[in-house]
């Protein structure tokens, strides 16, 4: 089966829900390595029944994003060490 | 019905988005996978060329699949236009090429996105590379650059399978003979038609460097297919020279069904 991965952009939609802002600009450090780079360019898996988000650099999880059919979101972000938002 | 929603705004206020019921006005077929669906949002602010919508889809028993598709059309279009391919297996795609006629209504949100998106002022030159699909929102910034009368140079260079799988063939040699500073190259990788003098390969470090601008005129670059295809086209050109943050990327992955 060919590996389910996607980027950024893909999770743009989903990631919205919750920031509010144009997500794909947003620049994030990552916490493992240090990259620096734009939402975008980050290594998504949608598949999963939350979104994860990785590093496109170390592969590193940036964070990850679940909700349930109720309007309940659970957001973890523990990889990233800072996000620049654009607004 | 369609769920009234607030206008967008601007600056620091959040820009929320909603979900909204389109009609169809219509629908074209593209090639035998592939039809475009020409909709008409009740709220629409307008977008930039390289965004895309979320498409969901809702079961009378409330089960819902949601998808993303890239906006085909200029930002200078009055409609809305998606370019959809039907994948095997593909439980939203294949009801939109399938099922969906004129009159429907699409449930939909967007714009999406800012990162993927080409717009005249950033000028160029612009290199886009297409893989299938992929080709669709680098055509919405094919179609901006024209429609906007914009004169950055302009190269595409399109990978499909077959002369009968490219999408926007005729409106693609339109735009070639028609302006100088747009050019599109084809390369077919799976069969070639009689007389075929364009590649007849895969995208590879040979191809790019003979259709790619030098890094040294500093192009900007948009990659968009399938992963694999996406992650050889951008490494080679950043083997070229290309520095990482000239090259954008965007996947289509096989979660597009």
């Amino acid at each position: 089966m060919q590996e389910l991965k996607l980027d950024g952009n893909a999770a743009a939609g989903t990631m919205e829900e919750v920031f509010a802002f144009e997500i794909t600009t947003a620049v994030g450090t990552c916490d493992n390595c240090g990259a620096v780079a734009e939402f975008g360019t980050t290594t998504v898996y949608a598949q999963a029944p939350g979104i994860v988000v990785r590093c496109p650099q170390c592969e590193g999880v940036l964070l990850r994003l679940a909700h349930d059919d109720g309007g309940r979101y659970w957001l973890e972000m523990r990889g990233v060490r800072c996000l620049e938002l654009r607004v | 019905m369609a769920t009234p929603i607030t206008p967008r705004r601007r600056g620091l206020t959040p820009n929320r988005l909603s979900w909204q019921l389109c009609d169809v006005a219509e629908l074209v077929d593209e090639t035998p996978r592939v039809k475009t669906i020409v909709l008409d949002p009740p709220q629409w602010a307008g977008h930039k060329a390289g965004q895309h919508v979320d498409v969901r889809l809702t079961a009378e028993d409330g089960y819902q699949a949601q998808r993303s598709y890239s906006i085909a059309s200029p930002p200078e279009d009055e409609h809305l236009a998606l370019t959809v391919e039907r994948l095997d297996d593909g439980e939203v795609s294949s009801y939109l090429a399938e099922v969906l006629v004129p009159g429907d209504t699409l449930e939909l949100r967007g714009p999406i996105g800012g990162y993927f998106v080409w717009e005249a002022a950033l000028g160029g030159p612009v290199l886009l590379v297409a893989g299938g699909s992929g080709i669709v929102p680098l055509m919405a910034m094919a179609r901006h650059r024209a429609r906007a009368g914009n004169r950055t140079p302009m190269r595409l260079l399109y990978s499909a399978r077959t002369i009968d799988d490219v999408i926007y063939r005729e409106e693609l040699e339109a735009l070639a003979s028609e302006d100088e500073g747009f050019e599109a190259i084809l390369t077919l990788t799976r069969a070639q038609p009689p007389g075929w003098s364009g590649y007849a390969r895969r995208i590879d470090a040979d191809l790019l460097a003979e259709v790619a601008w030098p890094a040294s005129d500093d192009p900007l670059a948009f990659v968009c297919g399938p992963t694999a295809f996406v992650e050889t086209a951008a490494s080679e050109l950043v083997e070229l020279g290309l520095p990482a943050h000239r090259i954008k990327t965007e996947r289509f992955g096989p979660t597009g069904g």
